[in-house]
């Protein structure tokens, strides 16, 4: 009898590499998984456009104007989502704007979180005269009016997807540099950064090699949400028609031609919003779930 | 308490300069004024009389000086495209944008403290968890998509509306939601977060013991103390609600603001757009002010920062 309770004996359970136990509180995370699943999609849509995609998005074909999707009465199977007023498939047009949406959000995301972090990490590790220069300058960042400073100056510039990055990417700073000072005022104390001090590492290898690696966390949540705001701030620029110009396809700038038909053909404005909510919505998903599962209690 | 006001003000005042030398900058060091208002076929002469005839040929610091001598007293100038002075345009237009902006902060904070509080009290029940989705939902749609969408439905479907313009209060209900449900999450979330924190502290255990009514208990003692870092929220929200008025007016064409701006841009009229870039931030700076006092006055400790 004794021998076979060897086997019903509990064993030393290995402990869970931090790796799995990540993944498993991510699954667990509902809106996490949602958002990804949104992302993921769309992001292969992106990068698949030109397999995805049953037409050109540029051919126009002026007697193809205006076609309702193909579960309208009057639709094609032709033209899945329709065409525009031009003739274009709307189908190939809203895969394509999905390159120019994402492309936007990253690249933006990741000029302004250079200039935000640096000044953030600045701030929060130097103090005192540092950290009230950078409080100000965040402070009238935050009283300029984006959308208004954005149109002002695309209009003088001239409206481009290139003009659109780089003005977003020098506006939506503030964010980033909030969220990383307040960060590294936490950590500026940690023992990690006393010991390497002690060990005499120079400044720049102890912000980038021992207090940066700890803000990626916070930072990853907070690029997520620029990315977001970023890809609305373009469709707003575009849609008021000093963003991406004609004829590349944009979201915003769809719903922008087609605002003159949505009274007869409200699809032309819906489809090109909906799908342009959706990423936002994925973006903002996967963000916010990231917070929750890499705070520290991890809460879901 | 007076000595953190006094700070908080002066900080206010040089924030207000440096954005009137942010705002002057961003618009003479983006491109050269007098090609953008001479237009893209003028010939080089023509361009430098459009130079010398709006005083562009000055040095800059001149130019500044001047445009920021004249500001300080409120007078911006003349527009390059009517014949009247800024303010004039200006004080025209501002009660339009600051009516939609009232109006739809007013609709904002009357739906979003009830559904908070209630989010609070029946915490992870169905009303907290549509309120997340309102919430969730609401931050991923643009803006100029919701306004035509609501148009669509209201205006165009449910006849309920008139689609644009600005004449009866009927054309505001459509603008005023477009705008205010943009700042109803963070304040719905904000309160129920207020409350939640409120709801478990020991004082309202007691109200709770001396057997007060739960009605009682929430909007007496516990609203009370969790609405005011809310309403200071509030004036932060309808600082940003007027800058973003541009988006909302023209797609309503509603005549405020943020419309004189956008046409201002498309007609390169740059003394007016310069003029509604500071009167916005100025907004914005004097609501913020008056929320940081408020939740100074609730909390002591946020004068010391």
């Amino acid at each position: 009898m004794s021998s076979t309770n060897v086997l019903s004996t509990p064993l030393p359970q290995p402990p869970m590499p931090a790796w799995r136990r990540g993944l498993r509180r991510s699954l667990g995370h509902r809106g996490l998984v949602i958002g990804s699943v949104i992302l993921a999609l769309i992001a292969l849509a992106a990068l698949f456009a030109p397999w995805l995609s049953p037409h050109d998005p540029y051919a126009q074909d002026v007697t193809q104007r205006l076609i309702p999707p193909a579960w309208y009465a009057k639709g094609s199977w032709e033209h899945l989502l329709g065409t525009d007023k031009l003739g274009r498939d709307y189908l190939s047009r809203l895969l394509y704007g999905a390159r120019v949406s994402l492309f936007i959000g990253l690249a933006t995301a990741l000029i302004s979180g250079l200039i935000g972090t640096t000044m953030g990490v600045l701030a929060g590790y130097y103090g005192g005269r540092v950290d009230a220069v950078v409080s100000y300058i965040v402070t009238t960042r935050l009283a300029l009016p984006v959308v208004l400073v954005a149109l002002a100056m695309a209009a003088l510039v001239g409206g481009s997807l290139k003009v659109v990055i780089v003005l977003l990417g020098l506006l939506l700073w503030d964010r980033f540099a909030i969220v990383t000072r307040s960060a590294t005022q936490q950590l500026r104390d940690a023992e990690f950064i006393a010991a390497a001090k002690a060990l005499g590492a120079s400044t720049p290898y102890i912000l980038l090699r021992e207090l940066l690696p700890n803000l990626m966390s916070a930072l990853t949540v907070v690029a997520t949400l620029e990315m977001a705001h970023a890809i609305l701030l373009e469709a707003t620029l575009s849609f008021l028609g000093l963003g991406v110009q004609p004829p590349t396809p944009s979201w915003g700038l769809m719903v922008a031609e087609g605002k003159a038909y949505m009274f007869f053909q409200p699809w032309v404005i819906v489809i090109p919003g909906v799908v342009l909510a959706l990423l936002v919505l994925g973006i903002n998903l996967v963000g916010d779930g990231l917070r929750d599962v890499t705070a520290p209690d991890g809460r879901n | 308490m007076l000595s953190y006001v006094f700070r908080r003000l002066l900080v206010g005042f040089s924030v207000m300069l440096t954005v009137a030398v942010v705002s002057f900058m961003l618009l003479h060091l983006s491109g050269d004024l007098a090609t953008a208002i001479a237009g893209p076929e003028s010939s080089a002469a023509d361009v430098e009389k459009v130079r010398v005839q709006y005083g562009l040929d000055r040095p800059m610091v001149t130019q500044f000086g001047d445009w920021l001598g004249a500001a300080v007293r409120l007078d911006f100038g003349r527009s390059f495209y009517f014949q009247n002075t800024v303010m004039e345009l200006v004080g025209e237009r501002l009660p339009v944008t600051l009516k939609l902006g009232g109006i739809a902060l007013l609709l904002a904070v009357v739906v979003a403290i009830p559904l908070g509080v209630l989010a609070a009290i029946y915490r992870d029940s169905w009303v907290d968890r549509f309120s997340l989705l309102v919430a969730v939902v609401g931050q991923a749609m643009p803006n100029f998509w919701f306004a035509l969408t609501l148009i669509l439905v209201f205006a165009v479907g449910l006849k309920w509306l008139p689609v644009a313009g600005n004449t009866s209060w009927q054309h505001f209900v459509l603008p005023a939601v477009a705008l205010g449900y943009y700042a109803m999450p963070s304040l719905m979330r904000l309160t129920r977060a207020g409350m939640l924190d409120v709801l478990g502290s020991d004082y309202i255990r007691t109200a709770r013991a001396k057997g007060l009514s739960p009605a009682r208990v929430v909007f007496k003692h516990a609203l009370r103390n969790a609405i005011i870092p809310v309403m200071a929220l509030a004036a932060v929200e309808l600082g940003f609600m007027l800058g973003g008025s541009v988006v909302i007016e023209s797609v309503y064409s509603l005549q405020g603001l943020g419309q004189l701006a956008w046409d201002s841009i498309s007609r390169n009229d740059y003394p007016v757009v310069q003029a509604v870039v500071l009167i916005i931030a100025v907004f914005y700076i004097g609501l913020t002010f008056v929320a940081d006092v408020l939740n100074a006055a609730l909390d002591p400790r946020m004068r010391t920062r």
